[in-house]
């Protein structure tokens, strides 16, 4: 018997990410498919994770090239690179030890990186650029994000701490939480209203959680994921001022900031408005904000460099938050590309040209995308999709037939992944059940990317599927 | 020591969690707002997470802090005695100058821009077929996309190839293999796995003083109870089995101990553990039913004759089944020490062994919600247990490249223990491995009777002190546990280029003779 038979509980509380029934059942059909076994299709549309890169989308030039310049300085001596490239890659080595991406980097990162970072909120936000020292670089946002849970929670002992947790969301924040001991306390979005975060709900989620827990933080995520919701400045103030009434530390991430398609929409940063509202709020509410690389135009997820803004945090667990962020700092190759998020190449720099082209190419199919989403599925019955403003998914809600139910029940699984599962069987295409990021009772929804070149075309041949499965 | 456990603590002083709300306790900790009402903050030290109030991490302390902001005055042109700070605290090579390896850089220059397999005198040939291998493996051929969470499979499939190789033979399953963000990822994951249990049975880890602070970090952030054996010093930081017992019998009077970590080659002792000492250690884990972690990111680090690195799986697998189908192991690896010296790219893995399926299937689980190891990193891992074998282009610059760094490094070892133990009242083993020596300097009383006053550990204001008058900043042993009177110990990395250490070793040298002779 192992030594091990008694695993942390926290532990043991996670929900899989990755290895879902979907998730296991597509790897499984990308096997036979490799073996040659006849499927009514040639290969897994894998339109389920919001993995730009990963379905195909060429990561942009610039970041890479200033890469390759850090990784390998003698690049910079060839005329290879345009000059504005070997420029930044040169000033980045400068500032890191010994020159070179090898090595270590104290908080809050490379310098230049920290300070580009400072000044990208200022250009943002307006007003003075923050202190770097409210600035934390990490193996990407989640990465941050567990770091601040872990100041937060008490995960032990009777009474553990608790933060509210918008339904539907995507699962890892709330599976980061579980193995800190923390409590998830749901809010649900209201999908009536475009997704719209409500006070009524969150006060009522609120008095809930002070039954079962010590309710410390409230997450929230502008853009959503999975639904598309970009919050208005009105409904950013009022979550503020909830958040002072009822003294809770703002978990705020933005990390698709930049994903706004809408054209009468807006993405205002939980900061500004807060700086906007003055005191008392401006000086007393606790806001952690998050960004990354990883989404948006870059996507560059795999080089994993995220970061947290701090705001009005107590100097003294500042301190604290040093020693944590220190034990793991980012990635070198993750900064980078957070330098490039937040210094991107300006009108007039030789590298504009082809940055500006490849940024509005993937802002163009995007925003196509979302047009063919909501042509095609407010055209179909029993599936219908609140406006997709920003974000990096489709999240529709289908209604299931009485039999489908009855089915599902049958083999011991929830609707939506059954419908999914019988969509990935039929058609190939890998998508992922709203069971799997929360919903209302007797709601069904299914989520998939829009970060996919393939879309265009497939969303049509998956919503002609989706209205056979109907039949089932 | 950590005598008791946190909940322990939290019983013993009646606090429960709703209590430590400010507001309700009435705490200082207020902010006044413009009309004068008081708004205590959610967050102050009162109502944060306990267990994060223990974690101390040394490597990066309030030395490391000092050096800094002297760092800083020299850059605004304030005169100091002397002319840079030097931070031979940490153990980052190219932070130090040493220069990395050609190929891994080649290789990882052309998986970041792919454009570059294109340009034809620039990269050798294998260089680009490698590149190319490894994009194949990367979702999307990018590197920028995510990788399933335990790591790309053909890089867990040549990462279990080499440890194969390594090991003589004794397979290596693909599976037990995860790539992680660094070694120290690695470790974390699997005391956050381990730690469980309230009261006398919480979880306590039996970590070696000297040791690194990590270590320490992660057990006070899961409110794990540290359980401390001490390394020969007279046997050159040996383990000892019977102190192993000491500790272990100790322990479960207040704890359940549950897992025994161990450094080979040590940090920072430097000491390589001998193959009997090994197989001791593993009949004491079997005996004493503890899952063992073995950190052996230093295993190309080996200098002293008659040293020898041995792989704890390959010393488990070579004890026969009574062991190697019982003994729990997980083994850490890095591409941040050796030959390497890569700390920037965050690469590294562990193999797990003998872990039970349930076990192991809540390991995946945990490992997830981290999303992926950095792509890079593990790119660069895949180049380090596969390097350029004889034949291929870039061999003989790779081995040449290679060889001097280890050589340099050997040469360096000796040096440091050659000087230092010229100076009276300092002695130091000799550094077997890894990266660190690890003097023993008398601090006379006087000195001591001066930090005491002024709240300090003797090692502390010793390394203080010689960082304010030399610029030369050092760990002190208290941050590694280690603690005596009239003695400290201090860490010293090696890696300095060979003069400026000669340079660096000289400057401890007159520093030290200063100090003694000023406070005697």
């Amino acid at each position: 018997m192992s030594v091990l038979q008694e695993i942390s509980p926290s532990v043991r509380s996670i929900k899989p990410l990755q290895s879902t029934p979907i998730a296991l059942r597509a790897e499984q059909i990308r096997e036979e498919l490799k073996q040659g076994v006849k499927k009514p299709f040639r290969e897994v549309i894998d339109v389920a994770w919001g993995d730009a890169q990963g379905a195909g989308i060429k990561p942009l030039t610039f970041v890479r090239q200033v890469l390759a310049a850090c990784l390998y300085p003698q690049l910079l001596d060839s005329n290879r690179l345009p000059t504005d490239v070997k420029q930044k890659a040169r000033g980045l080595l400068s500032e890191c030890h010994g020159g070179s991406m090898g090595s270590y980097t104290d908080l809050p990162g490379i310098p230049q990186v920290a300070r580009e970072i400072s000044e990208y909120i200022a250009r943002r936000d307006g007003g003075d650029p923050p202190k770097t020292g409210n600035i934390f670089i990490s193996p990407g946002s989640q990465w941050a994000l567990q770091n601040i849970l872990n100041l937060l929670v008490h995960g032990h002992g009777e009474v553990r701490s608790g933060v509210l947790t918008p339904i539907p969301c995507h699962v890892t924040t709330i599976e980061s939480l579980h193995s800190l001991g923390g409590v998830s306390v749901p809010y649900y979005l209201s999908e009536e209203h475009g997704w719209e975060l409500q006070m009524e709900e969150l006060n009522r989620a609120l008095e809930y959680a002070k039954q079962v827990c010590a309710p410390v933080a409230l997450y929230v995520v502008n853009p959503g994921n999975p639904p598309g919701h970009v919050q208005s400045k009105k409904s950013i103030q009022d979550v503020i001022r909830f958040a002072l009434e009822k003294r809770l530390f703002l978990l705020v991430d933005e990390v698709y900031q930049d994903c706004v398609y809408a054209d009468n929409v807006e993405f205002v940063s939980y900061k500004k408005v807060l700086a906007e509202m003055g005191p008392p709020f401006s000086d007393t509410v606790e806001l952690a904000s998050f960004h990354s690389a990883s989404k948006g135009f870059l996507g560059e997820a795999g080089l994993r460099g995220g970061y947290v803004e701090l705001v009005n945090m107590d100097p003294d667990v500042i301190k604290y938050a040093c020693t944590i962020f220190s034990k793991d700092t980012a990635p070198t190759p993750g900064q980078i590309a957070l330098s490039v998020l937040a210094n991107p190449p300006r009108l007039g720099d030789p590298s504009y040209p082809l940055y500006e082209m490849e940024t509005q190419q993937m802002q163009t199919m995007i925003k196509a995308n979302v047009r063919r989403v909501h042509e095609v599925l407010d055209s179909l019955p029993g599936i219908s999709c609140q406006p997709v403003e920003g974000g990096a998914f489709a999240f529709p809600r289908v209604d299931l037939p009485p039999k489908a139910l009855q089915k599902a029940k049958e083999m011991g699984m929830e609707p939506d992944t059954f419908y999914c599962l019988r969509l990935l069987e039929e058609s190939g295409a890998f998508i992922t059940p709203g069971c799997e990021y929360g919903q209302k009772e007797g709601t069904y929804h299914i989520r998939y990317t829009l970060l996919n070149d393939i879309m265009l075309m497939e969303v049509c041949a998956i919503n002609h599927i989706l209205i056979n499965c109907r039949h089932f | 020591f950590l005598s008791y456990t946190i909940d322990e603590y939290l019983l013993d002083t009646n606090l429960s969690l709703s209590s430590l709300t400010a507001s309700r306790r009435g705490l200082p900790q207020k902010k006044m707002s413009e009309n004068g009402i008081s708004r205590p903050k959610v967050l102050t030290l009162d109502t944060m997470n306990p267990t994060v109030k223990m974690v101390e991490y040394a490597v990066r302390g309030p030395i490391v802090q000092r050096a800094v902001e002297l760092e800083k005055e020299l850059s605004e042109g304030i005169e100091k005695p002397f002319t840079e700070v030097i931070k031979a605290n940490i153990g980052d090579a190219q932070a130090m100058g040493q220069q990395p390896i050609t190929f891994f850089r080649q290789v990882l220059a052309l998986c970041s821009y792919p454009e570059l397999l294109n340009l034809d005198n620039t990269f050798p040939e294998d260089a680009k077929n490698r590149a190319r291998l490894i994009l194949q493996s990367c979702g999307g051929s990018s590197l920028g996309a995510y990788s399933p969470s335990q790591g790309i499979d053909y890089v867990r499939q040549d990462v279990a190839n080499y440890i194969e190789r390594r090991d003589g033979g004794v397979p290596c399953d693909p599976d037990n293999i995860y790539l992680t963000t660094g070694a120290s990822d690695g470790i974390t994951t699997i005391l956050k796995l381990l730690v469980c249990g309230q009261g006398i049975d919480r979880t306590g880890v039996m970590i070696s003083i000297p040791q690194y602070p990590l270590y320490s970090a992660a057990l006070a952030e899961l409110g794990a109870v540290q359980i401390n054996y001490f390394l020969n010093e007279d046997n050159c930081w040996s383990m000892d089995i019977q102190e192993l017992q000491r500790a272990v019998n100790e322990a479960r009077q207040h704890c359940h101990p549950r897992a025994l970590c161990i450094i080979n080659p040590g940090n920072p002792t430097g000491q390589v553990q001998s193959r009997d000492c090994i197989e001791d250690v593993i009949r004491f884990a079997a005996k004493e039913r503890l899952f063992l972690m073995a950190d052996e990111v230093y295993q190309d680090n080996v200098y002293a004759e008659g040293c020898k690195f041995h792989s704890f799986k390959k010393v488990l697998f070579e004890m026969g089944p009574e062991y190697s189908e019982t003994v729990e192991l997980a083994s850490f690896h890095s591409t941040s020490k050796c030959y390497m010296g890569e700390c920037g790219f965050r690469g590294g893995y562990m193999e797990v062994i003998n872990m039970d399926d349930d076990v192991k299937s809540q390991l995946t689980k945990l490992v997830s919600v981290r999303l992926c190891s950095p792509v890079p990193g593990q790119a660069l891992m895949d180049l380090v247990v596969n390097p350029p074998q004889p034949g291929e282009p870039s061999y003989n610059c790779f081995i040449k490249e290679r060889t001097a760094t280890l050589s340099a490094l050997a040469e360096k070892a000796k040096l440091t223990e050659k000087i230092l133990n010229t100076v009276p009242g300092i002695r130091c083993n000799p550094v077997q491995g890894a990266m660190y020596s690890f003097p023993c300097i008398t601090i006379p009383d006087k000195a001591i009777k001066e930090a005491l006053e002024k709240g300090q550990q003797p090692d502390m204001f010793y390394c203080m002190t010689m960082l304010e008058e030399t610029g030369i900043c050092l760990v002190p042993g208290s941050g590694f546990g280690q603690k005596r009177i009239n003695e400290g110990f201090v860490v010293m990395t090696i890696l300095p280029p060979i003069d400026k250490l000669t340079i660096l070793l000289n400057k401890v040298k007159e520093f030290h003779q200063r100090f003694t002779k000023q406070y005697s």
